[in-house]
């Protein structure tokens, strides 16, 4: 009986001082070996004269046309229209649809009542809904705020709802040998054992929230960073178009990287985790 | 007696032919105060259904089933159940995992059921571990918790499903002269189920035998080995001899129900 698991012995082997810098990094150095080379390929593109950069832009020129847009102070407006969205819909898709998916995996009739709209609207791609948003929302920020929820809050609800249901039948009876009421049984059962399938949907959505921008504000828009996207792409600036992709690009990394982290806090927890 | 069971019967719907199967019939047992009876018998008897319904969680369809007199018809504090290997709360530490029971009966405040908890994480070995998640412990430590769970809520009768089912064989022999002691230290009464013999005979002072389903008490027997039980009791002439007349007595029922080949070494 030792009282280490097996992946901290696993990682106590490899993970030695000795080791070089090299092979403790290996894999983030060959990536980003391998976007450099990518760069250099694309700068040189253009300096040879190989592509129209008019089409291809290159690394400096989007490096310019991110500078000039930080100097002249639009950028700013873009990305503050665009968080605000972001967080309005994000958040109340969290609220409405955390709750909602824990009733209807709690519930077998309220579930029974909410499926077929759910399962209607999950498989709608939720651009498909444009239209009528705008119709009812105008072109200001609700109507944004209206895709973005509608985007994000069924695979926070439909991965919730999965959560509660597929509670190991284990720890229901534990619970109840133990004299839970239903009270109980949900508080100290069914809410914490969902808590890793809600984080999946809470990263789920976060890439269908990133989509809902860009496309709510291509749509119709007065700001944000998919207005500035469709703007630029309509007068053939390249540059600006490609600093907003990556503006859009290193959100969705970087969001998603804070939720793997807090998944990863939970990892333990999982059920199919167990030794 | 700690536990009287008369004439318990129970039936369970088979969705399947449409039809009440008898899993248990007319079972009369008695367990008396602070012995360890175990309950052997071929697979899928029904000796896991039997202690569901003594600990509440399964309705019998006649007879009756009582603690300490106390008639009883769902889960009570009276009786904790210590559950196969992987039922502890993988989001609960091993302390919190163990004062469950208490913080449900809400009774005690905080402080008193983290003593409690802390002086059971002692008493069963586990000094030191506390802190750590489910997932961070060996199969063996996991069933110490599980053990310290059921007891933290002070049950008059702990039931055992089949704790060692799941462990390797060597930590099986471990845990079961750790379970003696933990019993001996903490004076209960126990119920217990196994499949294996020797882990009957070692443990119990008494064996109850069940025959194949519908479930009957084929025999009891009593487990009269000199002195002090250590690992060593098991090289005893008299361990072996019990032992075979328990084997004997599931081989019997295996046979009459054609099960032999998928209980031999079981």
């Amino acid at each position: 009986m030792t009282s280490v698991t097996n992946d901290l012995v696993v990682a106590d082997v490899q993970g030695g001082p000795s080791r070089s810098l090299w092979a403790r990094h290996e894999n983030m150095l060959l990536g980003l070996l391998a976007v450099a080379a990518f760069m250099l390929f694309w700068e040189f593109s253009v300096v040879f004269g190989w592509v129209n950069p008019l089409f291809t832009s290159s690394p400096t020129r989007i490096v310019a046309a991110g500078a000039a847009m930080v100097r002249d102070g639009s950028i700013w407006n873009d990305l503050a229209v665009s968080g605000l969205e972001f967080a309005l819909g994000y958040g109340l898709a969290v609220i409405v649809g955390v709750p909602l998916g824990i009733l209807m995996g709690w519930y077998r009739r309220f579930n029974a009542l909410l499926e077929p709209f759910v399962n209607a609207l999950y498989a709608t791609p939720r651009i498909a809904l444009m239209p009528l948003i705008i119709i009812w929302f105008g072109v200001d920020l609700s109507s944004k705020i209206a895709i973005i929820f509608l985007s994000t809050v069924f695979p926070i609800l439909v991965n919730t709802m999965t959560g509660v249901r597929t509670i190991d039948r284990d720890f229901i009876k534990v619970a109840r040998s133990f004299g839970a009421s239903d009270g109980q049984l949900f508080t100290t059962v069914a809410l914490p054992s969902s808590v890793p399938n809600l984080l999946t949907g809470l990263r789920l959505g976060l890439g269908h929230a990133l989509i809902g921008i860009v496309v709510g504000e291509m749509y119709g828009a007065s700001a944000g960073i998919g207005y500035m996207m469709q703007t630029a792409g309509a007068t053939f600036q390249t540059d600006r178009v490609m600093v907003g992709i990556l503006i859009i690009a290193a959100a969705g990394m970087a969001l998603t990287q804070v939720l793997r982290i807090i998944e990863n806090r939970f990892e333990g927890w999982r059920v199919d985790h167990r030794g | 007696m700690k536990l009287c069971a008369r004439g318990v019967r129970i039936d369970f719907w088979n969705e399947r032919i449409k039809r009440n199967l008898r899993v248990l019939d007319c079972i009369d047992l008695d367990v008396r105060e602070g012995e360890l009876l175990a309950i052997v018998g071929p697979s899928g008897c029904g000796k896991s259904t039997f202690l569901g319904a003594v600990d509440g969680l399964v309705k019998t369809g006649a007879g009756d089933i009582r603690v300490d007199g106390v008639s009883v018809d769902k889960p009570g504090a009276d009786r904790a159940m210590v559950f196969q290997q992987d039922s502890l709360f993988p989001w609960r530490t091993v302390m919190r995992n163990i004062s469950y029971g208490l913080e449900l009966q809400g009774r005690m405040a905080r402080a008193e059921i983290r003593d409690r908890a802390a002086s059971l994480v002692e008493l069963v070995g586990l000094k030191g571990f506390g802190e750590h998640y489910p997932h961070e412990l060996s199969g063996g430590m996991r069933q110490r918790v599980n053990i310290a769970r059921a007891l933290a809520t002070d049950p008059k009768l702990l039931l055992l499903d089949e704790p060692f089912a799941a462990l390797d064989a060597q930590t099986r022999e471990f845990m079961q002269v750790e379970l003696m002691k933990i019993l001996a230290r903490a004076k209960k009464t126990a119920l217990f189920i196994t499949h294996q013999i020797d882990e009957a005979v070692f443990l119990a002072d008494r064996v109850a035998v069940f025959s194949a389903r519908p479930a009957r008490i084929k025999a009891i027997v009593d487990v009269d080995l000199p002195g002090q039980r250590t690992l060593e009791s098991k090289l005893q002439p008299r361990f072996r001899d019990l032992q075979e007349r328990i084997w004997r007595l599931i081989e019997e029922e295996a046979e009459r129900t054609g099960l032999m080949t998928s209980t031999v070494g079981a």
